[in-house]
């Protein structure tokens, strides 16, 4: 896939007197993997509330492949190629995991006006069958979202996401609230997605372990600003980092 | 098109085969055709409200404006003595529609306990309108003078069995449309975003485009009951856009069941039958009716068809 720059230019959130987003300018290069750290409260999420237009920008500019995306509607930046899972689950109940994607699929596509045909048709059922044979979801395909264990609702959060074909991919904690190998098993999965769709992968993660072992580079935020960015090595060098966030025991 | 509705069209010909027969045969006992005609009215009326609860996730308290808006512009059309009934039936349901796009223009926005206060406040207002346009209306007295009947394609309206028959396939259509409606890319749209619309939208779906649009189908279907209403009493009264009617048709749905796409219709089936039952027995029928409703409700916890469909699904899970 072509494309997938993502830059922020001067970005800032402020909720009242309290500044969510300070300034924040960083670039994520196409099909880069990134991490996103930071203590509670260091303003990840509200990053990627501002980019995919959940919350409005107080002031500066997010750019994708160098067309500015600031203020457009949210369905529209999904469109122009921005995707994102979210750190509960956001998912359509009622709906199996092969009708999830196969309705997410055609609402992207604007082809649920259609009142004459069924649901979901051919080609669109086939689409969902590939989404879900790179998710590992094959085997729960007509499971109800709401009977999936936590982990599976993760990973089908995230195939909702990817079978939108997206660009850019955000994903807020992908391992929040799994048991040590489930994680792993998620982390796994998450790299060979990412290999797989050659996307720029962006995502918020807590588990240090997780972040220095498959993150090309690391972003970390303090105070809704950027305190250091780099590779994972440099970031435990990072006296500042160190000191913020990470502890003695992941420092180098 | 989908086999699906290819299917349940040729299950509609059938029952309204069998109905026909049936009242060829000879068993046309007054109360059996009045059942069937009153059937077909509360049925339209439950089954498109459904649309909105069940399916859209959109509780509206004022559904039974768009079943007097139908019954009212009919019956005034019909009194005008330049329409046949095809026409004004389709007249009727434009006017509804409309009435229904306003409405729900101003509604959908809203989250839940708005939405629902809203749609109640602008039935009470049609309720209102009618009841004092009295020059128009007749006010509480309704239309009056009755509503002209002339015969169609060999159907007389004004004989109660071909009323029946007539009833009874308007309803057997809109079944047949609406659960195409529900099982169409744009119901499976509905249903995203009754879920969840903040991911609904997310993937791409205009929230505000996909309720207005049940809102304005759910309404006119709710108008076709009206006209049946209008046709089988002969007019029209105030008390059809009241909150009252709106009342029993939730009833009804929590009777028979939300998830289960004929819930409606039992429940209707349950609820005039009792009401019958009841009224024939007792004069204080209000606290009755209000008792086993309670009981089915708090006991249920579900509708009836949606309790059965659970434990025939625990059952077959069993097994399997």
């Amino acid at each position: 896939m072509s494309g997938g720059r993502l830059q922020l230019q001067n970005l800032r959130k402020s909720f009242g007197g309290v500044v969510a987003t300070d300034d924040v300018s960083l670039t994520f290069e196409p099909g880069t993997l990134s991490a996103i750290i930071g203590p509670n409260g260091a303003g990840k999420t509200t990053l990627f509330h501002l980019i995919t237009g959940k919350l409005p920008v107080s002031s500066g500019r997010v750019l994708l492949d160098d067309a500015e995306i600031t203020g457009l509607d949210r369905r529209d930046i999904v469109r122009r190629g921005i995707g994102r899972a979210f750190q509960v689950a956001n998912l359509f109940p009622s709906f199996t995991v092969a009708h999830s994607l196969a309705a997410g699929l055609m609402a992207h596509e604007g082809r649920t006006a259609s009142l004459f045909r069924g649901f979901p048709p051919k080609d669109i059922a086939a689409r969902a069958e590939e989404v879900m044979e790179l998710c590992g979801l094959t085997h729960l395909a007509a499971t109800e979202s709401r009977h999936l264990s936590h982990g599976d609702q993760k990973l089908l959060d995230i195939a909702l996401a990817l079978a939108l074909s997206p660009k850019v991919l955000l994903l807020d904690e992908p391992t929040a609230g799994m048991g040590p190998d489930e994680r792993w098993r998620m982390i796994e999965r998450v790299h060979k997605l990412w290999e797989a769709r050659g996307l720029t992968l962006v995502f918020i993660e807590h588990d240090m372990d997780i972040v220095f072992r498959i993150a090309q580079s690391v972003r970390v935020l303090r105070y809704g600003a950027v305190l250091a960015q780099g590779t994972p090595e440099e970031m435990r060098r990072n006296p500042a980092v160190i000191e913020a966030y990470l502890g003695a025991e992941h420092a180098l | 098109m989908s086999g699906g509705w290819l299917r349940d069209t040729a299950v509609a010909m059938v029952v309204l085969a069998l109905f026909l027969a049936f009242e060829l045969a000879g068993f046309r006992s007054s109360s059996l055709l009045d059942f069937a005609i009153r059937f077909a009215t509360f049925g339209l009326l439950a089954l498109s409200l459904n649309l909105l609860i069940g399916t859209t996730g959109l509780v509206s308290f004022g559904h039974a404006a768009y079943f007097g808006m139908g019954a009212y512009s009919f019956g005034l059309l019909m009194q005008t003595g330049a329409w046949s009934i095809p026409a004004a039936i389709l007249a009727a349901l434009a006017c509804t529609a409309l009435l229904a796009l306003v409405v729900g223009a101003l509604c959908v926005r809203l989250s839940e306990i708005y939405f629902a206060f809203l749609t109640l406040a602008f039935q009470m207002l049609l309720h209102s309108v009618i009841s004092s346009w009295i020059s128009l209306t007749g006010g509480d007295q309704g239309l009056m003078g009755g509503i002209p009947k002339p015969a169609f394609l060999g159907i007389d309206l004004a004989q109660p069995s071909h009323l029946a028959g007539f009833g009874v396939f308007c309803l057997l259509l809109s079944t047949v449309a609406l659960r195409q409606v529900v099982r169409s890319p744009f119901g499976a749209a509905l249903r995203m975003i009754r879920d969840n619309p903040d991911r609904a939208a997310f993937v791409g779906l205009s929230v505000f485009r996909y309720r207005l649009a049940a809102f304005v189908i759910a309404g006119t279907f709710a108008g076709l009951g009206g006209v049946l209403m209008s046709l089988y009493v002969s007019g029209a009264f105030p008390s059809f856009a009241f909150w009252t009617t709106s009342g029993e048709a939730i009833f009804m749905i929590m009777l028979g069941g939300v998830s289960v796409f004929l819930g409606p219709l039992v429940g209707t089936a349950i609820f005039l039958l009792l009401n019958d039952w009841i009224t024939a027995l007792t004069e204080h029928h209000g606290l009755f009716m209000g008792t086993i409703l309670l009981i089915l409700v708090l006991g249920l916890r579900k509708g009836l068809l949606d309790f059965i469909m659970e434990h025939w699904r625990a059952r077959k899970g069993a097994r399997s």
